[in-house]
């Protein structure tokens, strides 16, 4: 395992905590949640409002739907040698009414996903750069973490 | 009827991925809509056409790349960018132009020449471009076609042998167009010896990218009457409507869907919405319809877009495909022209490319693939930013 220190993939998108969040936004006239966060208009075409909170969003979710990566994505995905393939998943939550994707975590293959089921948010490496590990928001199954934390 | 225009000719330069400059395939396109027509190129009073952003300037303004080439002869000029959905736009400014007497004849053209390898977005650091964001998560295109694909298998219980008597069904009639790029027949073993790209879907399920060039002549319908083709093809209606927020299902290039949390708002699809103004426009239904031509940018899409142009309930799109119902000599059949995984996308041509194999349907001209008797077709397609069309021909 690499010793650098990690650093987010994309600052200001989740928080770092053990039991992370992705940060989006809440319109403040209507509730209407953003994931990446907007704070500038409303697209709710009911609502003109331009105040925005930021907030942290639900970190679990029902799976949505969820597929996999068999081949290599053009840059600027950045792809370990030899390349892994590594499943996505769209997750549904339900506080904000959305569906949000993101990798599965490692070792987590489509075989393994059924529309329906709980995930949840945690933090992994996306990739390293010469400085740093950069890491990332993933979804994984609720059952394996609490067999683990059991 | 007042809202509708006639469909003097038709025609394409055939798909494949020739290499060559898109104004070729455009000239090619017109040329054969004109010839097919009837109508001296001078007659044409106004130009339409579809622009490209992968050609550089001339793209940006095909519709007057077109006419310069075709030779000035002080015709307006028109250039729409809806995506895929750009020749219905096209389309749609023709038919807006002809309504209100700016003109009689005009042509309508998409062309375009598509890069090799993959489109990647432009590099540096950029997260506030969702399209940069994706593709640095690992997200690529066929990932979206994937769940949705795999949402059908969980939800409705589709199977991998539905996806594969989609391309073995599109092959078929496909190797029957002399203008489709793909002309070899496949068996549902072949789709399933293809490598899995995202899974559920394969190498095979998943539409490649091309290059052609498709034109439309139209008129009004008094002209039409006047040069004795007033039993020409009409276009009955063209949807071009935007989605309506919340929209429910996560669209390319995006990484979240729109959030239906406020009060009185409702996640809802896209898809489902764009025919809705077509139907009524044309003041027909589902039920009137006897063939469609939609995009399958991937086999599990086709049978989405059964659905959401409400040929059968939700959910029973494969039940439809297995009956035989989708085929050519079926009740209503899907993609007759061999569809995007016979063609490839040609993105401003392909909008157009489906009402060309409309107008030669309802005219009886498809010979091995024609569905018998067809005087009511259907166009779906969807593109990227809240851009799709739907457009219903009839006789
Ligand atoms: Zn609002």
């Amino acid at each position: 395992m690499s010793n650098k220190p990690s650093a987010p993939a994309i600052e200001g998108w989740f928080t770092l905590d053990e039991q992370p969040h992705l940060i989006g936004t809440r319109c403040n006239a209507c509730g209407t949640y953003y994931f990446p966060k907007q704070d500038q208009f409303c697209r709710n075409p009911g609502c003109d409002s331009t105040e925005f909170s930021e907030v942290k969003l639900s970190r679990t979710g029902t799976l949505w739907s969820y597929t996999n990566a068999c081949y290599k994505p053009p840059a600027p995905f950045v792809a370990a040698e030899p390349f892994e393939p590594y499943a996505i998943a769209a997750v549904q939550l339900e506080a904000e009414q959305m569906v949000v994707l993101g990798q599965v975590v490692e070792g987590t293959g489509v075989e393994a996903l059924k529309v329906g089921m709980p995930m949840e948010l945690v933090l992994e490496p996306l990739h390293e750069t010469d400085d740093d590990v950069k890491i990332t928001w993933k979804w994984q199954p609720m059952s394996a973490t609490a067999s683990e934390e059991g | 009827m007042s809202n509708e225009i006639a469909i003097l000719g038709a025609g394409m330069h055939p798909w494949g991925k020739w290499g060559h400059n898109f104004v070729q395939y455009g000239v090619a396109a017109a040329r054969e809509a004109l010839d097919d027509a009837g109508i001296p190129w001078k007659d044409v009073s106004f130009v339409s056409g579809g622009a490209t952003v992968r050609c550089g300037y001339p793209g940006y303004v095909a519709g007057a790349t077109f006419a310069q080439a075709l030779g000035w002869q002080g015709a307006e000029v028109n250039t729409s960018y809806a995506a895929c959905a750009s020749g219905s736009q096209a389309l749609a400014a023709a038919r807006n132009k002809i309504l209100a007497g700016g003109c009689d004849v005009a042509l309508v053209v998409g062309a375009d020449t598509t890069p090799k390898g993959f489109l990647a977005p432009a590099g540096g650091y950029r997260p506030e471009d969702p399209d940069w964001v994706r593709f640095y998560l690992g997200i690529t295109n066929p990932t979206y076609f994937a769940l949705y694909a795999r949402r059908r298998m969980d939800l409705y219980g589709d199977t991998l042998e539905d996806f594969a008597a989609v391309k073995v069904k599109n092959a078929l009639v496909g190797s029957k167009n002399p203008r489709a790029r793909y002309k070899k027949c496949f068996t549902a073993e072949d789709v399933a010896a293809s490598a899995i790209v995202a899974d559920p879907l394969r190498l095979m399920d998943i539409c490649a990218t091309s290059d052609g060039g498709a034109a439309l002549i139209v008129s009004s319908v008094e002209y039409a009457e006047r040069i004795g083709k007033g039993d020409a093809p009409r276009v009955a209606a063209i949807s071009t409507v935007t989605p309506t927020f919340a929209s429910g299902v996560v669209e390319m290039p995006d990484i979240a869907t729109d959030s239906a949390a406020a009060a009185g708002i409702d996640a809802i699809s896209y898809r489902s919405q764009l025919p809705l103004k077509a139907y009524e426009e044309a003041g027909i239904g589902p039920e009137d319809v006897d063939l469609a031509e939609v995009y399958d940018l991937s086999t599990a899409l086709e049978l989405d877009w059964i659905e959401d142009l409400q040929l059968a309930p939700r959910g029973e799109a494969a039940a439809m495909l297995r009956a035989g119902d989708t085929t050519v000599g079926g009740r209503t059949p899907v993609n007759a022209s061999g569809g995007l995984a016979c063609f490839g996308e040609a993105v401003p041509a392909q909008a157009l490319a489906q009402v060309c194999e409309l107008t030669w349907q309802l005219r009886g001209q498809c010979g091995e693939r024609q569905v018998e008797g067809a005087r009511v077709g259907i166009t779906a397609n969807q593109g990227l930013f809240g851009h799709g069309s739907s457009v219903i021909v009839k006789r």
